[in-house]
């Protein structure tokens, strides 16, 4: 079973590469302020986040921040007690 | 709170930060009414010069029509200048519930209801008709006052890829457990040119149980055989729920927008959208000129038309000269220059050749796809096209770009 490092990564490029995107996206590369997810498409990766790993997050936790890299996407699960 | 200097400082540090990202906007003042050929002050102040426009949304080139111009005054000698109230107290004339019969009939719609413009039409619509039980799942290139709109409502949102109908297809299955399921599109794209797939779009919202919502300001007047948009392109006339479109662009040019749809979202709208009922009526004026409109464009398609052969020739012009464009069946062509700086320098040299286009980049258009726009119109004449081509070429061979792959521009340029 991959880790959720993993798991978030692979979303992230299918969820918001498109086809003939060639950029290379790692856990450090910064999703929203380097421009891959706007604010407004960051919503679908709350809810994947949610329905993948059955927990509610709080907006408050939903900043643009935590959002910003996979590194910190699983720092925030881990503080939601999210285990691999 | 006095408006210390400290609180001066702040605004003032804010805009020296867009200045230094090259993303401070500046006007430019026309003086002149709107046309293909303009008379400009950039900067403000400075002299003026004359140049060909190819940056205004004047699609069918009749914001300045002589019989648009007449009608209107004569809008503003029978039914005055302005009504000093909201549509629902005492704003509501005997015009404007015709120019919303005309535009149902227009659009092939239901019903329709006239707002303020666009902007406050996608603003109010979504709040007005979904609820926290209901999803919108719009793709993602859909216009800024779209998403306004959705953040306004307190229905779940969702997107998709541009125009990436399988992942359009996972997203109608993911919410299946949604009372109602809205999908959210542009009929016209406006940064890229190109059009939604609304034949596919409402395969699947047939599949899936989703209502079909359509901004169409970008091909409202001119798209389709006889101009009544994207759903007449795509062979779907009468199966988009809702259209939203504004009289500010093919329609005009001046303002005003509407909602036109099923009857009882319209119906909707009337009783709850707040932009409709908290700001001031559509003004006689301009309601009398959009009725003139919606007839010149009933009686011939040949301004349509004539769109249609501008915007092919400036296509061909362009791809033979060796740039890349963005693919489109619209009157807005992208030229590809992908760097940000690339994209301002080009359209500086543009204007000094009397070509007034705009670059675009990046937070407007994703990292990397820097452009200028170019958008034809109706009052365009063969002669301005030819100059206008032999300008960009001339600019192109300056740059070395002519020919060039889009990675041999960013090896150049960078991204």
């Amino acid at each position: 079973m991959p880790s959720i490092k993993d798991t978030v990564l692979q979303y992230v490029k299918n969820e918001y590469l498109e086809s003939d995107d060639d950029r290379e996206i790692t856990y450090d590369t910064p999703l929203i302020s380097g421009g891959i997810v706007d604010s407004f498409s960051m919503v679908s990766l709350k809810v994947f986040l949610e329905t993948q790993y059955k927990i509610q997050i709080p907006d408050a936790k939903a900043s643009p921040e935590a959002f910003d890299s996979v590194n910190n996407i699983v720092n925030l699960l881990k503080e939601l007690n999210v285990k691999e | 709170m006095a408006y210390t200097a400290d609180v001066r400082k702040v605004y003032f540090d804010q805009l020296e930060d867009l200045k230094s990202q090259g993303i401070f906007k500046e006007e430019r003042a026309i003086c002149a009414p709107q046309d293909s050929e303009i008379e400009v002050e950039f900067p403000i102040g400075s002299e003026k010069k004359k140049v060909i426009n190819m940056c205004a949304n004047n699609y069918l080139g009749l914001s300045s029509h002589p019989e648009v111009v007449k009608a209107a005054h004569d809008g503003l000698d029978v039914r005055g200048y302005g009504m000093s109230s909201v549509r629902f107290i005492c704003g509501t004339q005997d015009i404007h519930k015709e120019l919303e019969r005309k535009l149902t009939e227009f659009l092939g719609t239901e019903d329709t209801i006239l707002f303020p413009s666009c902007m406050d039409a996608n603003a109010g619509v979504f709040e007005a008709i979904l609820t926290e039980q209901d999803v919108m799942i719009a793709d993602r290139l859909v216009h800024a006052s779209i998403i306004d709109g959705m953040r306004l409502c307190k229905a779940q949102n969702d997107s998709f890829k541009h125009s990436d109908m399988a992942h359009l297809e996972e997203k109608l299955q993911l919410h299946q457990n949604k009372r109602l399921r809205m999908v959210i599109t542009d009929g016209a794209f406006s940064m890229d040119g190109d059009l939604a797939k609304l034949d596919k779009i409402v395969e699947l919202a047939e599949k899936y149980n989703a209502m079909v919502f359509i901004d169409d300001s970008h091909a409202s007047g001119y798209i389709g055989r006889t101009g009544r948009g994207t759903q007449e392109h795509c062979g779907v006339l009468g199966k988009i729920d809702i259209i939203t479109t504004t009289l500010g662009k093919a329609l005009g040019g001046a303002s005003g927008g509407c909602v036109s749809g099923r009857k009882e979202i319209v119906e909707m709208c009337r009783q709850k959208a707040r932009p409709y009922l908290f700001s001031n009526t559509v003004a006689p004026v301009i309601v009398e000129g959009a009725l003139r409109v919606l007839d010149i464009i009933s009686r011939s398609t040949e301004r349509r038309d004539k769109l249609e052969e501008n915007s092919t020739f400036w296509r061909k012009g362009l791809t033979d000269a060796g740039f890349i464009i963005k693919e489109g069946e619209t009157a807005i062509v992208p030229v590809m220059l992908f760097n940000a700086k690339l994209s301002q320098d080009v359209a500086k040299d543009l204007y000094a050749e009397g070509i007034y286009a705009v670059g675009f980049f990046f937070p407007v258009v994703p990292k990397g796809q820097a452009r200028i726009r170019t958008q034809l119109s109706a009052a365009h004449e063969r002669h301005h096209l030819e100059k206008a081509l032999a300008a960009f070429i001339k600019v192109g061979k300056k740059y070395d770009i002519l020919g060039k792959t889009k990675q041999e521009i960013i090896d150049k340029y960078g991204m």
